[in-house]
């Protein structure tokens, strides 16, 4: 029986890594990720899990250790932050490219100069384009179930991708929350054993990754983005049936009082709660406010984001990270392109919000929200505003 | 003489070095010691090229392709992954350049041996970037000319004595070898496939298109580098107890440097100069073995 816990986000994610049965993983400590790999070595040293835990000298040789795992078909973890993510970037793109189904928790964290351990999306922006599937969580029972929705989609035969779940680093890692945590028989019913059909074996051998001459490299490359578009379908479809098991339902949007609003908010990460608590003030207040979350950013859910806010007249675009001097904000853009592809103009302003851990309040939001329906007033040009900056 | 090792070869015929390539020939003897119970991981190198493009291959064990400094990480986690599964027979195996071992990739290296990873990790070493075009690399011996040490400019670093860099680690097996001595090399490879933990071969294999030499005497001048005390062959166990496998019998390197257009810069002084630099080095060797000095 799935049992209440009052647990620290981060040690109830490692958890559900280990009820996930997985073999190998390999971390270096970065803040705010800390707790994650601890608890996880904690649980190999004690024998409550069965697999390698592997020190590694740097997120690089992490990041290297598990493509070396996955390709041997072991069921492979790992999780990063911020500098270390930067470091290993260069081997996700070959995890994705050799398409092992690695995943990741990426504890959220801004880059540096200067230097900042607290949370903002910069991480999870500069690794857009690895080519991993990447679903974002807003608080801590979404962390630990999208951890199994990890493995299941990533092992999935008719996907093979890595998969990063997104969680703010501190703001929701080091929170202390109620969640519902599966038992081994319920993970066991949802996620079944890996059983790779290509591996490295010296009974079959193959080779994984040689030089892809220009008659193949675009090929190779078209494979790739056409796995994560088929990804899609698997991704909802795991969503559904962990819904229908245990009765917790998960979708690409989540939507929030979007029927009737005339003006959306959209967000992406723990800053929703926060929200969705500032929609239901403006609501009580008369104003005609709803919320757009995104759970899933890669693949982008291009189809459901549209279905979600195309009844509003007015948006306001958050991106918790900045695309210095380009024309929006990363979240915005995706929204933006995806609106023109469709010749749908709604009023839009983007706010850069929460950089290198700054709070994101109620009142930021009636700000924003009300901010955007007088700059469409106004007929203000449409760009992007970073907020909350100190005179 | 007669070896004790099977002869069948894990390469097919074909590959796509140059002739003369060294590190084929070192790999096509690795392998035939091997054997094939072997996963292979290959950070960038000149095997990167000489294994063939997608859809070929000349190896015939399972292989991963990776990034340059991902040598000692990722055979680290394949090991992992056997050694969950239970499988204990299949031997892990890093195959990495020189750049990929004594610079890029020499923190991974470090990390993977301090753990003490159950693999070998076999450098072949042709003293420089030889697949982007002969650039300099901390291999790269005193003297030489390359790409990024062009002109007056030639490198006036020592190479990096990676072998005494690994022993540092207390590793259990650590060895040169040479392409020129087939006998040592196999030997060296069969007797580090017995041992468990971390085990480092380096293996000196020329390079005929980076080393300015025709290709005809790519064996020779391994050998000469052998019999000159450049490289002399050597076993180091756990650390402390050294071996060495080969007695030269005093020739002077500027044999060695004068058939070499990398070298061909150097003056008689420089050459002494060198000469001088490879019998301290010599020395240092045979106090470590506990040789007694000759002469």
């Amino acid at each position: 029986m799935a049992k209440r816990i009052g647990m620290e986000v981060s040690i109830a994610a490692a958890e559900a890594v280990a009820l996930a049965d997985v073999d190998v993983i390999a971390a270096y400590p970065i803040t705010p990720q800390t707790h994650i790999v601890e608890h996880l070595s904690e649980l190999v040293a004690n024998g409550h899990l069965d697999a390698e835990f592997i020190p590694v000298e740097s997120e690089h040789s992490a990041m290297s250790c598990c493509v070396g795992s996955a390709a041997a078909g072991a069921r492979t973890f790992t999780s990063t932050s911020s500098q270390g993510y930067a470091l290993m970037s260069e081997i996700c793109y070959i995890a994705a490219g050799l398409r092992l189904p690695i995943v990741m928790l990426t504890a959220n964290r801004a880059l540096s100069a200067p230097i900042s351990i607290w949370n903002d999306h910069a991480d999870m922006m500069m690794s857009r384009d690895t080519g991993w599937i990447q679903t974002v969580a807003e608080n801590g029972q979404e962390v630990i179930d999208l951890v199994f929705h990890a493995f299941r989609v990533a092992e999935d035969q008719r996907v093979l991708l890595p998969v990063i779940v997104n969680l703010d680093g501190f703001i929701l890692s080091h929170m202390i929350e109620p969640m519902i945590l599966l038992d081994k028989e319920e993970v066991d019913r949802y996620l079944p054993p890996y059983r790779p059909k290509l591996r490295l074996d010296p009974k079959e051998p193959i080779t994984m990754g040689p030089v892809g001459m220009p008659e193949v490299y675009t090929e190779s490359k078209v494979a790739h983005d056409e796995a994560l578009k088929a990804s899609r379908a698997v991704i909802t479809e795991a969503w559904k049936e962990f819904g229908d098991l245990f009765g917790r339902y998960y979708h690409p949007v989540e939507t929030y009082k979007t029927e009737d609003a005339e003006t959306i908010l959209i967000t992406m990460g723990s800053i929703s709660e926060t929200a969705m608590t500032a929609v239901d003030a403006m609501r009580a207040d008369g104003r005609s406010v709803g919320l757009a979350r995104i759970r899933l950013w890669r693949p982008f859910p291009t189809e459901e984001l549209i279905a979600a806010v195309k009844g509003a007249r007015t948006l306001a675009v958050m991106d918790r990270a900045l695309t210095l001097n380009g024309v929006c904000g990363p979240v915005c853009a995706e929204l933006k392109s995806a609106l023109y592809d469709r010749d749908l103009h709604p009023y839009l302003q983007n706010y850069i919000v929460g950089l290198g851990g700054r709070d994101v309040t109620v009142q930021n939001f009636m700000e924003m929200s009300d901010g955007v329906v007088e700059a469409a007033e106004r007929g203000a040009p449409m760009g992007y505003e970073i907020i909350n900056v100190r005179e | 003489m007669q070896l004790n090792v099977p002869d069948r070869d894990y390469m097919h015929s074909g590959h796509v070095g140059c002739p003369g390539c060294g590190a084929a020939v070192a790999m096509k003897f690795v392998l035939r010691a091997l054997g094939n119970k072997t996963i292979m991981v290959l950070p960038a190198c000149c095997w990167s090229i000489i294994a063939g493009p997608y859809p070929q291959s000349t190896l015939q064990i399972p292989l991963i392709h990776s990034a340059f400094e991902t040598g000692g990480a990722m055979a680290s986690g394949v090991r992992a992954a056997l050694d969950v599964k239970g499988d204990k027979e299949t031997c892990v195996v890093t195959w990495a350049g020189d750049g990929g071992t004594f610079d890029i990739g020499f923190q991974a290296l470090s990390g993977a041996v301090e753990r003490n990873e159950d693999f070998i990790y076999f450098c072949y070493d042709n003293e420089a970037y030889m697949n982007t075009g002969i650039q300099r690399s901390s291999s790269t011996p005193y003297g030489a000319w390359t790409t990024t040490t062009p002109g007056r400019d030639w490198k006036r670093m020592r190479k990096k004595n990676i072998v005494e860099a690994l022993v540092a680690h207390r590793i259990p097996y650590a060895a040169t070898a040479s392409i020129a001595y087939p006998e040592d090399l196999l030997r060296k490879v069969s007797k580090a496939r017995s041992i468990k933990g971390s085990r480092f071969l380096h293996i000196f294999a020329s390079c005929p298109t980076g080393w300015r030499i025709p290709s005809e005497i790519s064996v020779k001048i391994a050998r000469m580098a052998v019999q000159t005390n450049i490289f002399p062959l050597y076993e180091v166990e756990n650390g402390r107890k050294y071996t060495i496998n080969f007695m030269p019998k005093g020739y002077l390197v500027k044999e060695y440097f004068k058939l070499q257009g990398r070298f061909k810069h150097l003056s008689e002084s420089d050459l002494d100069q060198i000469q001088a630099m490879v019998e301290e080095d010599w020395e240092l060797l045979l106090r470590k073995a506990g040789v007694p000095l000759q002469g």
